[in-house]
């Protein structure tokens, strides 16, 4: 049997989002619309053992959201905030009962807690927070930081959606590309976040999964945009690795010694579905077809290097980076051999001598071209900046094994 | 709400463009003004002097202090402003935007505190 607990909890988790973003659009304001919410959660908390649940719970919970709005506009506004509020509590008496009918206004809320002028943190707290429905703790767990100084991101981020008058809309046209992709940016750094997160940090919320739930929101909201698809493949082909990703200790396995029975299939296979071969132009499209590739490897001696080695090269020309030029001599080298990815390397020393996947691939591949001495100094390069420590117990591990 | 735009520049450069160069810039930002009050956008806008005829001004324990020079020293110094009432964030960027000076320096977008 389902608690009273449990329903509740389900709906917070799935209609958070969409009940927030309608109270916002009439009222403007994002505490209320939250506080309005949150309330009307444990009000049903508190009510609902006694009376029952009622049948359907998002109705109810959304219907008591709205009226404990209208009863705090009622209440709070003074002076010559009274005209305002007077309109706005027009606006949620005329909304119907069922939350199912009222538009979806998810995108706004999406487009504003992404919008360019906060903070790139406070963006993603804030998206987390108000579109996902996380509370502020998971949210400042997740990114290990104490829960005040989270709370004071989210209090300034939301003060200056109001005082600098950032819009609640969806951009115009025109602006739209930029606009949406910034969004990917957040819901892509989000997964990011979660993706490195490794062994000692298991109390983070899993933010992979969130990250893959705003994907399909954002390709839901706005069907069938290329690169929003592209995202979305690409965080399932990458989040269906995580099983193979470590070993029982806890240490991370390379792509190559993963085992892949411990790919989940069913996340791959919808990746795969998402991924359109004929048309890849776009950043995420093309990395979602290098996962593809991986991921539709039954082996690692399978995999399709020429054809990673050529998207990397596609994506080197769309979106120039040392890091993409880095994957790409990789690529090369497993299709052609480790000196032609070494000397793909060179010119990028500059540029990635801080990083340390520069010198751990460098070594990893002096060690497949059998210059044992020299991938062991880059092995010590790449330990004496790595600050992972799971990675650095991989790193010691193959600086080990290479017996110089 | 209204909008205050700081435009921002390298004052040196500036002076050391030609007197064509200025001409061209003074005249597109003659342009802006014009579309921006056409639309009712505009409030009132307009360059200022360099930097080396900047006065600072304090008063500390009832002393006056002033001193030469602008407040901070940067590499971009305010070289004038732009007073716009427009409906939100976005469509200040969007002026912001089309500043003459905007690829060369920066237009710091501020809200004023009571709209």
């Amino acid at each position: 049997m389902t608690t009273v607990a449990e329903v509740v909890d389900r709906a917070y988790r799935d209609d958070t989002g969409r009940a927030v973003a309608t109270l916002i659009r009439a009222t403007h304001d994002f505490d209320l619309a939250e506080e309005a919410w949150q309330e009307a959660c444990e009000q049903a908390l508190r009510t609902w053992p006694q009376r029952g649940v009622p049948r359907d719970a998002t109705a109810w919970l959304f219907t008591a959201a709205r009226n404990r709005a209208i009863d705090r506009l009622r209440r709070e506004r003074v002076g010559r905030e009274k005209t305002a509020a007077a309109m706005q509590i027009a606006e949620l008496e005329a909304m119907g009962d069922d939350m199912h009918e009222i538009p979806d206004d998810r995108l706004r809320l999406l487009f504003t807690c992404c919008h360019p002028s906060l903070a790139l943190d406070a963006r993603v707290a804030l998206t987390l927070r108000t579109v996902a429905g996380l509370t502020t703790r998971e949210i400042a767990r997740a990114f290990l930081v104490p829960e005040p100084t989270l709370g004071q991101r989210l209090t300034r981020a939301k003060r200056k959606i109001r005082d600098a008058g950032i819009p609640y809309r969806v951009p115009p046209r025109e602006a739209l590309p930029d606009r949406l992709d910034g969004v990917r940016a957040v819901v892509y750094l989000v997964f990011n976040e979660g993706y490195e997160a490794t062994e000692g940090e298991l109390i983070r919320t899993d933010l992979c999964a969130e990250a893959i739930r705003l994907a399909r929101l954002l390709d839901h909201l706005i069907p069938d945009e290329p690169e929003s698809r592209g995202l979305l493949a690409l965080l399932l082909l990458q989040h269906a690795r995580r099983g193979a990703r470590t070993d029982a200790a806890g240490d991370l396995v390379t792509l190559e010694d993963q085992d892949r029975s411990r790919w989940d299939q069913e996340l791959i296979d919808e990746g795969l579905a998402l991924v359109d071969t004929s048309t890849t132009e776009g950043p995420y499209e093309l990395q979602a077809a290098i996962a593809a590739c991986h991921d539709s490897a039954p082996r690692p001696e399978d995999t399709d290097w020429p054809r990673i080695a050529s998207l990397y090269d596609e994506l080197e020309r769309v979106r120039p980076s040392p890091v993409v030029a880095l994957n790409r001599a990789v690529a090369v080298a497993m299709a052609d051999g480790p000196d032609a990815g070494l000397r793909m390397l060179d010119p990028l020393a500059d540029d990635l001598d801080r990083y340390h996947h520069f010198h751990a691939a460098r070594a990893d591949l002096l060690r497949r071209a059998g210059r044992g001495a020299e991938a062991a100094d880059a092995y010590d390069r790449a330990l004496a900046l790595v600050a992972n420590d799971t990675e650095r117990r991989y790193l010691d591990r193959r600086r080990a094994a290479l017996a110089v | 709400m209204k909008y205050l735009l700081l435009i921002y520049g390298d004052e040196h450069a500036f002076e050391a463009m030609s007197e064509e160069e200025r001409h061209d810039v003074y005249a597109a930002y003659g342009d802006l003004m014009k579309e921006l009050a056409e639309t009712g956008q505009s409030v009132a806008g307009d360059e200022l002097a360099p930097t080396s005829t900047a006065t600072t001004v304090q008063v500390r324990d009832g002393e006056r202090l002033v001193t030469d020079g602008p407040f901070a020293e940067t590499k971009e110094q305010l070289g004038g402003y732009f007073l716009i009432d427009v409906d939100d964030l976005d469509a200040a960027i969007d002026i912001a935007a089309k500043m003459p000076t905007v690829h060369v320096g920066s237009i710091e977008v501020r809200p004023l505190a009571d709209g």
